[in-house]
């Protein structure tokens, strides 16, 4: 009996290490992802956005009383960059691609939506906070996930939400302050989401070529084949026309 | 002695809500439209008449309750003379003329604001009603309102009403708003439609209080003769964010009026 209970040990401690060279292979082999970097440019000047009036909820009006803030449609940075669009890989993963366990922050201040585009990888967690005096609504009008409308009462927990399909872009609202609007991009892969100068990097992105496309909720989407290589960060650009 | 207790309670309770009604302990705010006076006398008018009634009512309830609530013993009831028909008959015609009277004698302050036309200067805003906020809309200059396509409404382009600027020549010049101003001493005539559901329009300094209905745009005009600044509610609970729904209504001088207008132009 006791010579039984040697090889059942002796196998286990085989089949351990086994699966530990395995596994540390798989690492290393998924390890040599480099980053695409790129800038969006707007080719022309961005057309008038209009200034939104809080009156309605005075505590909102009060945040923006020196500097009223405008409707999202364009933002256009100082130097011709173009902000809030959200570069993804449409074609070349494998899909295989693990997904980022970082949550996403989206939040309410001021009666707008911080950030005004918010793109996520899909399975991503989003953390949508509310910092508000007042009760918000957050209404996403989706149609290639399910559909839903919670309350944010003001100093509620942050909601945590996912979504598991691709969907570009789902558009969400707030009920109770029609003017707050944002979009929420859910991609499958890396992405990467231009700030105020432009710039956007797509973190993670495996050696392969690739096809990356630039959407923009006014100006539509764009797109642009890149070969990555190992070791070697890759960098693009776009350029929306102004319409 | 239960009796008698019952019939003190009654009565304090009764004379300490006549007290708080005469001495208008908790009044309507200020009034500060051209037909509200006559809106507030019916009130007044109303109260009068039912207060009689309701102390009167209240008075013979606790006098018989002091009387003869504390007495033991088989008692005899009397019928109503006729039996129950005639009673219900008596009931149906007393609470009938109640409720006719009250409604020819009101009719009056109800039609002196629905039943008389417009003023044809009056300054016309089209006001939107839906879930949660109410959007108000001038015609501009050209003081033509352009076509609503509710299927242009767009949230992020700030196109409540659903106008296309880009084809409807009326439309270019509306001025659309998240507040409502107007001028002091000027009849307004307001047109309300709902983008979604049952709303309500009330400002109480104005004794107004009108129902949108869906499908239905509904007219209503008033002048207001004080400025100030005052909060349009809404009365029809229309879901969750209904304690929310509100807006304001400015009243200025006709300079600040002009000023206000030419700044909201501008913003367009």
């Amino acid at each position: 009996m006791k010579a039984g209970y040697k090889v059942v040990a002796l196998a286990s401690a085989v089949l351990v290490v086994a699966f530990g060279l395995l596994y540390s292979e798989r690492s290393v082999s998924a390890a040599p992802t480099v980053q695409i970097t790129g800038s969006v440019k707007l080719d022309g000047a961005a057309p008038h956005q209009k200034p939104i009036d809080m009156a309605k909820e005075p505590s909102c009006a009060a945040v923006h009383k020196d500097k009223p803030i405008t409707t999202e449609g364009v933002v256009a940075g100082a130097n011709g960059g173009l902000a809030n669009v959200v570069v993804y890989i449409t074609q070349g993963l494998t899909g295989n691609e693990p997904v980022s366990t970082q949550s996403v922050e989206m939040n309410q201040k001021g009666c707008q939506y911080v950030p005004h585009v918010v793109a996520v990888d899909a399975g991503q967690h989003i953390k949508i906070v509310n910092s508000d005096q007042t009760s918000h609504n957050i209404y996403s009008q989706s149609t290639k996930n399910p559909a839903w409308n919670k309350s944010q009462p003001p100093g509620a927990a942050p909601l945590d939400v996912t979504w598991n399909n691709e969907e570009i872009a789902i558009p969400v609202k707030c009920n109770v302050h029609p003017w707050m609007h944002a979009y929420i991009v859910v991609v499958k892969g890396p992405y990467g989401v231009s700030d105020d100068s432009g710039s956007f990097k797509l973190d993670n992105v495996p050696p392969g070529t690739y096809t990356l496309t630039a959407w923009h909720e006014t100006y539509g989407t764009q797109t642009q084949n890149v070969t990555v290589a190992a070791g070697k960060p890759a960098a693009v650009s776009f350029t929306f026309k102004a319409k | 002695m239960p009796g008698k207790a019952f019939a003190v309670v009654v009565a304090i309770i009764t004379l300490v809500i006549a007290y708080c009604v005469i001495t208008h302990v908790w009044w309507m705010p200020v009034d500060i439209s051209a037909h509200g006076p006559k809106i507030d006398r019916q009130i007044e008018e109303t109260i009068f008449g039912a207060g009689i009634l309701f102390i009167a009512g209240q008075l013979v309830l606790a006098s018989f309750a002091f009387l003869y609530g504390d007495s033991k013993g088989a008692r005899k009831m009397k019928a109503f003379p006729g039996g129950a028909k005639s009673l219900i008959v008596f009931a149906c015609v007393v609470v009938g003329v109640e409720i006719l009277v009250l409604s020819f004698v009101g009719s009056k302050a109800w039609a002196s604001v629905y039943f008389t036309p417009p003023d044809p200067d009056s300054l016309r805003v089209d006001v939107q009603a839906g879930q949660f906020a109410f959007y108000f809309r001038y015609p501009g200059p050209d003081g033509k309102f352009g076509p609503l396509h509710p299927e242009l409404i767009n949230e992020g382009t700030q196109n409540y009403f659903g106008l296309d600027t880009d084809h409807d020549a009326d439309s270019k010049d509306d001025i659309v708003t998240a507040g409502l101003a107007i001028p002091v001493n000027k009849p307004v005539l307001l047109t309300l439609h709902s983008k979604d559901m049952g709303h309500s329009f009330d400002v109480r300094e104005l004794r107004i209080q009108q129902d949108f209905v869906p499908g239905i745009v509904i007219p209503i005009h008033f002048t207001a003769l004080q400025t100030g600044k005052f909060e349009i509610v809404c009365t029809q609970l229309c879901g969750l964010g209904h304690y929310n729904m509100k807006a304001y209504l400015e009243v200025m001088t006709q300079a600040d009026y002009d000023n206000w207008l030419k700044q909201q132009a501008a913003m367009q």
